[in-house]
Parts: C-alpha cells; structure tokens; sequence
C-alpha cells in the first residue's frame, strides 16, 4: 500500500506517488462515475495499481491510498 | 545539431565504459544515453536517482545539504541548528550566497553556523539536554529569531535521540515554531530526498499555522517558491512580476521569512522556479488548498518571455497587458546584449552537469546567444526532471545521470566543448585541462542570472571567461611532466 495523488491534466488524469516521485498518466480506471470511483487504474508506463472503490473525490488532486498489482519502477 | 552524430556519441558512451569491470559497466550504461527528441518518456532510455556506484567519483551531496543548505538554510529570520558533529555545518555555511537583506546576527541568520558541536559523550549519553540547552542559549543570544529548525546530522539518526520531544518542548516554551527536521546524511541517494524531507516538514510545521486567520487579499498574489536568490536571482525575477502587476507574497525561501512561508496558503497561484526541490510542496497546496502552480524559467530573454506570458494566462487582461509591457519595456535592452555578445559567442559549445534544475533551464539562456547545449546532466534528478530535458536539448546531443569524474574527463576530451558549467568539485580539474569554466552552482560569485537584469550579466560572464586568453596559457601539470621527461631523455 502507498499513498499516490491523483490530478486532472488536460490529457486526463495523471498518477503521482510522492515516495517514489513516479509521475504517469493514467490510461483507464476501472470505475470513474460519481459514486463508484477507482478499481483498478493503468498507467502510461505499464503499471497497474488498485484503488478501493469509493465515491468519486469532490476536488482533485486527490491523495488515495493504492495497492500495487503490477508496477513498473 | 549536436558536435557528434547519434552513432558517433553512442560510440563514445561505448568507449568511456569500456574501462568499468563489467557489472559496474552494466550499471553505468543505464545512466548515459544520446537525446532523441521524439521520445515522451525517459522512463526507457535512462535510469536516474539510484544509489551511485562505490569506487566512482560522484558529486552528489547528502540529505542534510538538500535540506539545510538547500531549503531551510536560506529563510532568514529562523536559526537552522545542525545538530551533530560540527563539521557538517561548518561547511555548508553560507555557500550557496543566497543574498537576504537584514542585520546577521540580530534579526537575520542565515550566514552563522549554530550547531550543537557533538562529541563523543553525546553520542554515547545521547544529544536531547545539549539541544534543549542550545535552544535556550539561542532564544537568550538571539531573542529575534521567529523561529528554529533542528536539522539532523547522521549521528542523530544512528543512536535515535528524540528530536521531536525536545522540539515540541521547546516550541510550548518559547511559542516559536521548533521544526525537528530527519534529514540525517545517510538518508536516500543524493540531497534530492533532504528536500523532499524538508518540504514535508515545512508541510507539517509551518504551512497551516495561520489557516483561517485573517489576510489581506488581492486577486493577484502569488509566491515564487523555489528560488534561492543566490547572488540576488530572486530579487531580479521578483520585480519583474512586480512590474507586471503581480503581488509577491512569499519568497521560498532565498530572503524568505517563516511570516511569508506562513502566508503561502492565501496566494493565488504558485509559481515554482526550481521543481526539483519545491515541487512537492506545491503538490500538497494544490490539493490542500486548490492552489495551482507553475513551473516557469526566468534564464534568457526567450524563455523570460515565454515564462510572463504563461504566468499571465491565469490572470485577467490587466495582468496580460502587463506581461506584454514588461517584455516590450526590456526588449530593446536585451537585444542590445546580444548584439554585443553573440558575436563573441557564437557557435561555442557548452557542456554542463550541475544540480536538478539548471541543466536544462540555462539552455535557453545558451541559444539566446548562440550558442549550443552539447552535453548536459543531473547530479540528482528524477525521471521527471529527464522527460523535461529531451524537450529542451538538441538530436542526438549527450545526457549523462550522476556522472562520475572519469566520465566527465572523457566526455570532455572527446567533446572539446568552449566551455564548461558545472560544480565547485569538477572546477580545478577542467581548469587544469585548459577548458574554459563557470561554476554553476553558485555562478562563480558572480549573479543574478535570472530575469532581464540577471540575462546581462550573465551574458558577460560567459564572454569573460570563454574568451580569456588565459586559457591557452595553461597545461595540464601532469601533461607538462611527460614533455619534460622526453626532452631529458
């Protein structure tokens, strides 16, 4: 488990983890509705991370816990 | 166009490692890689911020430089203690010259070494009673401090003294802020985590200390974070934005006080200089307090102008007028720069290697007068700081990731560049060689570099010392031993 920070860019949302300083964008998230927001998210790296769905944040940048399926250092 | 072509440079890297045992070559290979400007991510073409190889030169720094010299060193009117042996902070005491207007030792602090100078019994019995007796001894001495910081020496972190109990403490006492900061050396690869450190302990500390407090706004504050003001930087980038119609809340933290870092939260946007070491910071206040933040480059009348404009665009039409003015009001000077040094400096090649910000930004500031970026690199930049640079470089040109001195030697020699910017550490050694050079770091005791101001004279240092005839004057001293030898023999 790690903290990242999810923001909005132009290009859509882009993933930050301050421990590691990996900063991508996200490709998809699994859910990205008001109620139902995060599951699994993939990166423009590779990397896949996965956030407890949960009511989508009123306000980003947002900082989330997320768990590690399959990253990419 | 670069020096060399993409085979010749690939080449090149392939010569310099060949004289590495072969898991070290493995290793150092990762970190050196030719420019292609096509790429979006350096993710695959070059590693960055991993532990430096043992047995190379490296010139990284540790953690406590990147947060005590580096973020907390310069705010002037709070005491930085280095807390361990003496030495540390003996040598990094003032540097870096980031200028700052006040009485030393009065109401300002930033040039005096406090240190709780340890010695052996302290580290057997542990160090809080000195520190808690030092703060006092501080607060009696200096009463106009606005506060402390306690910036740990590795010592600390190996016999696990409790820094924060004193703090906290001494912070009831004395109703000052006391920031315990665990910037022991040995902490991460390179200064890079000492401001990361530093930037979360001023987000623990100082940040929220007057939220919901009253302010006096206007809609157009903002906060230049991440200019040390080394040699006056800040202050010539300051009144440009002052110019324009902005209003400078905060100066993090060149010339900076704890009252304007406290201020930060109510600004309307942030503008962030060097990103390496504040850009964690202004993360955390975007999210906290929806400020949104800019990375903007104030070397060079290009990427000045360029910079005004962007920051304008999140203000109103009175602002963007006043971005144009300002442009407008020093083109004439600028240009009058560089038609007096451009012709001096044309075509010249720069090689650099400097710290996590300047490798790319000064290449603007190059172009400007003609000259050509053929090399570059970072002592301690992320994979971030690199998808940022092949923009900015040329096709095919070097970028090398914490060089080692062989590396640079060979470079160099290979290169032939006219000049060469890099640290205090690389300096003797080029000078030796017989290569023109700057150090960069602190601009040799020269400055301000940035804004308008700073582009002038910035100009004339690097026509100085390019063209020195000294230069041709010198020979290596170890060269000057073998053509002796040839003529004894």
């Amino acid at each position: 488990m790690a903290n990242i920070m999810i923001r909005r860019s132009d290009k859509g949302y882009v993933f930050y983890m301050p421990k590691r300083d990996i900063e991508d964008s996200i490709t998809s998230m699994e859910f990205d509705t008001p109620e139902k927001w995060g599951g699994e998210i993939k990166l423009g790296n590779g990397g896949c991370y996965y956030i407890e769905p949960q009511a989508a944040p009123e306000r980003l940048p947002y900082s989330v816990r997320a768990r590690r399926i399959d990253g990419v250092e | 166009m670069s020096a060399l072509t993409r085979e010749a440079t690939e080449t090149l890297i392939q010569e310099v490692l060949e004289i590495y045992p072969e898991k070290a070559r493995k290793d150092r290979a990762k970190h050196l890689m030719v420019n292609d400007t096509e790429l979006e991510s350096s993710k695959k073409c070059i590693t960055s911020n991993r532990k430096s190889l043992p047995g190379v030169m490296t010139m990284r720094g540790c953690a406590y430089a990147g947060s005590k010299g580096v973020v907390w060193g310069p705010i002037k009117d709070m005491i930085s203690i280095s807390h361990g042996p003496i030495g540390c902070g003996q040598y990094a005491r003032g540097g870096r010259r980031n200028y700052y207007v006040g009485t030393t030792g009065v109401d300002t602090f930033c040039e005096m070494n406090f240190t709780s100078d340890f010695q052996e019994k302290d580290i057997v019995f542990g160090g809080d009673k000195k520190l808690a007796k030092l703060i006092d001894e501080i607060e009696m001495l200096f009463p106009l401090n606005k506060g402390i910081s306690v910036q740990s020496e590795c010592p600390v972190g190996l016999i696990g003294d409790d820094i924060e109990a004193v703090s906290k403490k001494a912070a009831a006492q004395l109703n000052k802020p006391v920031v315990p900061v665990r910037c022991e050396g040995f902490r991460g690869v390179s200064q890079s985590l000492g401001h990361h450190i530093a930037n979360d302990s001023v987000r623990d500390w100082i940040l929220s200390n007057r939220d919901g407090q009253p302010f006096e706004k206007t809609p157009y504050d903002v906060a230049i974070l991440g200019d040390y003001n080394i040699g006056g930087d800040a202050w010539a980038s300051r009144i440009l934005l002052e110019e324009m119609g902005l209003r400078v809340v905060a100066q993090w933290s060149g010339d900076g006080t704890l009252a304007e870092m406290e201020n930060t939260p109510f600004v309307k946007l942030n503008l962030l200089h060097c990103y390496r070491s504040m850009n964690y910071i202004s993360r955390h206040m975007e999210e906290k307090y929806g400020i949104p933040w800019l990375e903007y480059n104030f070397f060079g009348p290009t990427k000045i102008a360029e910079s005004l404009r962007k920051i304008a665009s999140f203000f109103d039409d009175h602002i963007k007028e006043g971005a144009e003015r300002v442009i407008e009001k020093y083109t004439p000077a600028m240009n009058e720069v560089i038609a007096k040094y451009k012709p001096r400096l044309q075509g010249k090649k720069v090689m650099l290697y400097v710290g996590g910000l300047r490798p790319r930004h000064v290449v603007g500031a190059y172009e400007d007068l003609g000259m050509e970026v053929v090399g570059t690199g970072y002592e301690f930049a992320h994979n971030d700081d690199y998808d940022r640079t092949i923009k900015d470089m040329g096709d095919a040109t070097l970028i090398y990731d914490d060089a080692t001195g062989h590396e640079l030697d060979e470079f160099v020699k290979a290169l032939k560049p006219d000049l060469i910017g890099s640290g205090i550490k690389e300096k003797y050694v080029f000078h030796k060689m017989g290569f023109p050079f700057r150090q960069m770091h602190s601009w040799d005791y020269s400055g301000p570099y940035h804004g308008y101001d700073g582009f002038a004279v910035f100009a004339k240092d690097m026509d100085l010392t390019l063209n020195n005839p000294c230069w041709k004057m010198l020979k290596a001293p170890w060269l000057k031993e073998e053509a002796a030898e040839l003529k004894a023999a």
